[in-house]
């Protein structure tokens, strides 16, 4: 197993002063449990990226922890240059990262519409309502439906597209297929490969492997709260078997 | 918390047609009560009751945030108005017009304080803070202890609309409410009601999307309370004397009581609630102090059968949002 340094850099195929996202060292707590223990990935322009691993390997805490959600973080997770490792989540957001966690985070009293023009706009170039019903059309039929009447996949689609409103380049996955029928999944799968054609860079976090090997330009193992290893997509087959063990699949 | 979510109902153009039947079905009902043989006291403190309700509602019911510490700001309104119209000699509009401004002062300095903290705590400083100005409008001398200040003269709104005239004062009254009523409703169906809405379900979700919680919960905070100083100072005008009551850990009980009674998150429900309970203290007073027992019945009657309030259970029966 190569060391969490080196998987890092190993696989970046870019150096991590033009990455949009340098995660270095990075180590989380929830109360006193230590659950990352100095996690190094880069993420480049444009690129999708994906941390793959296990149950509880860290890989949420991960998202969760750029996003600045939980509380006792140390490291260096610099954005756009800049140092975001102390500032509020709500700041991270209106710098331009974009967060759509695992249980999709759906505001239940309000419909698809008024859950579409909730988020702020924190950059220009936010997608417009017709452009998100052009990604996602099951989304217009389901206008004046409560949120929690949707069902998984619509609420997955009305998730994402509530982030693509706020005009943030950077989108954060976390296990956008889970629970999904395969059809959604395909279309979910679509939607990712239009965004990062459309210049979107994307930081996925999934344990569905065959997924995100359609989607992904590079992936990291996230193993006990470290990166264990890192390839590009180029280099997935030689890598097949060391995938497997490395996911138990 | 699982009444208030169950009566939250997506704002669509028909909830808002809706609403707004039941608001003009309620406007023309206010208006012909001089007409019939009710008790306009009655109504009148009824109303200022039902806009300190729906003050308290914007904040829970929306909001999400339990205040125990309401009475603070009805006293507050309450008792500079009556200051400000007895001893500085103010005509009505300013009376109320510096009630309120105080109301908001108080609202700024507790909610900055009070907004730090969620859920039971949050509840918890509001009463500990209604606690500490109850116990400074006992000491302070304007106040007049346990005697309260009476007598306040009623004087003439705009220099012309002489308050002492029982039908001048109730249209008045009316007015008022509806004025304060819809700022409430204006509120919840904007977007920063939207906002409000969507802190009091995933706060964390909403702080991850780019808002900055704390300042529209303040916002909300000092909103709800200058509301609430307004139907203080409105109250004074009807009852003409402000008292240690209206600052009384009770009078934040029977607040939440009210909207309870009516249904939290309910557009019109903390109206209906607030009739309801002060028409137990009207026209039950024969019963005395039993008052307070059967206010308590209806408390226990109203969470275990009907927890979504009246307005909050006819809203669901039929699928509307009222």
């Amino acid at each position: 197993m190569a060391d969490a340094g080196m998987a890092g850099t190993a696989a970046a195929p870019s150096a991590s002063n033009a990455a949009v996202l340098s995660v270095q060292n990075l180590e989380a707590w929830y109360g006193e449990s230590h659950i990352l223990h100095g996690i190094n990935f880069d993420v480049s322009p444009g690129e999708v990226v994906t941390l793959l691993g296990r149950n509880g390997a860290g890989k949420t805490t991960t998202l969760k922890s750029v996003m600045g959600i939980i509380g006792k973080r140390a490291g260096s997770i610099r954005f756009d240059g800049k140092e975001i490792i102390r500032a509020s989540s709500d700041r991270i957001a209106r710098m331009g990262v974009a967060f759509c966690p695992e249980e999709r985070g759906i505001f239940a009293s309000l419909d698809v519409r008024e859950n579409l023009l909730l988020p702020p706009a924190v950059r220009n170039g936010g997608l417009s309502m017709d452009q998100i019903f052009e990604l996602f059309p099951n989304l217009k039929e389901r206008l004046s439906s409560q949120g929690t009447k949707l069902s998984g996949g619509e609420q997955q689609m009305l998730a994402i597209g509530r982030i693509l409103r706020t005009g943030a380049r950077f989108l954060m996955l976390d296990e956008p297929t889970e629970g999904l029928a395969p059809v959604i999944i395909q279309q979910i799968g679509q939607t990712i490969a239009r965004l990062k054609k459309e210049g979107f860079t994307i930081l996925l976090v999934e344990q569905n492997f065959h997924f995100a090997a359609t989607v992904a330009d590079r992936f990291y193992i996230v193993e006990h709260g470290k990166i264990i290893d890192g390839f590009a997509n180029s280099e997935l087959q030689a890598n097949m078997e060391k995938l497997h063990t490395y996911l138990g699949v | 918390m699982t009444a208030m979510t169950d009566n939250a109902m997506p704002v669509t153009p028909r909830a808002i047609r809706d609403e707004m039947i039941v608001f003009a079905i309620m406007t023309l009902l206010l208006l012909i009560v001089p007409l019939t043989d009710l008790y306009p006291f009655f109504v009148m403190q009824a109303l200022c009751c039902a806009l300190l309700a729906c003050a308290f509602n914007l904040l829970i019911g929306y909001g999400g945030l339990l205040s125990f510490g309401h009475a603070m700001f009805l006293g507050t309104g309450g008792y500079v108005t009556a200051h400000a119209a007895k001893v500085w000699g103010m005509p009505p509009e300013f009376g109320i017009l510096v009630g309120v401004a105080a109301s908001a002062v108080l609202g700024v300095v507790t909610g900055i304080v009070a907004i730090r903290r969620q859920g039971i705590y949050f509840a918890m400083i509001t009463l500990a803070l209604s606690q500490l100005i109850y116990f400074i409008y006992v000491e302070v001398p304007f106040t007049h202890g346990e005697d309260g200040i009476q007598g306040i003269p009623q004087g003439h709104l705009f220099g012309f609309l002489d308050l002492s005239k029982p039908t001048v004062l109730y249209y008045v009254v009316v007015a008022n409410f509806l004025f304060g009523f819809l700022i409430v409703f204006r509120a919840i169906n904007s977007p920063f009601g939207e906002v409000l809405k969507s802190i009091r379900e995933n706060e964390q979700r909403a702080i991850s999307l780019g808002y900055k919680t704390d300042q529209y919960k303040l916002l909300a905070f000092i909103l709800s309370g200058t509301l609430a100083g307004f139907a203080g100072s409105l109250k004074v005008y009807v009852v003409q004397n402000a008292s240690l009551s209206d600052v009384e850990v009770s009078m934040s009980g029977l607040i939440v009581l009210m909207t309870l009674v009516g249904g939290l998150g309910t557009v019109f429900g903390p109206v209906v609630g607030a009739f309801i309970i002060v028409a137990t203290q009207q026209y039950l007073a024969g019963f005395g102090s039993w008052v307070t027992v059967i206010q308590g019945s209806i408390f226990v009657a109203c969470v275990l059968l009907f927890r979504r309030g009246i307005v909050g259970e006819i809203a669901h029966f039929f699928r509307r949002s009222l």
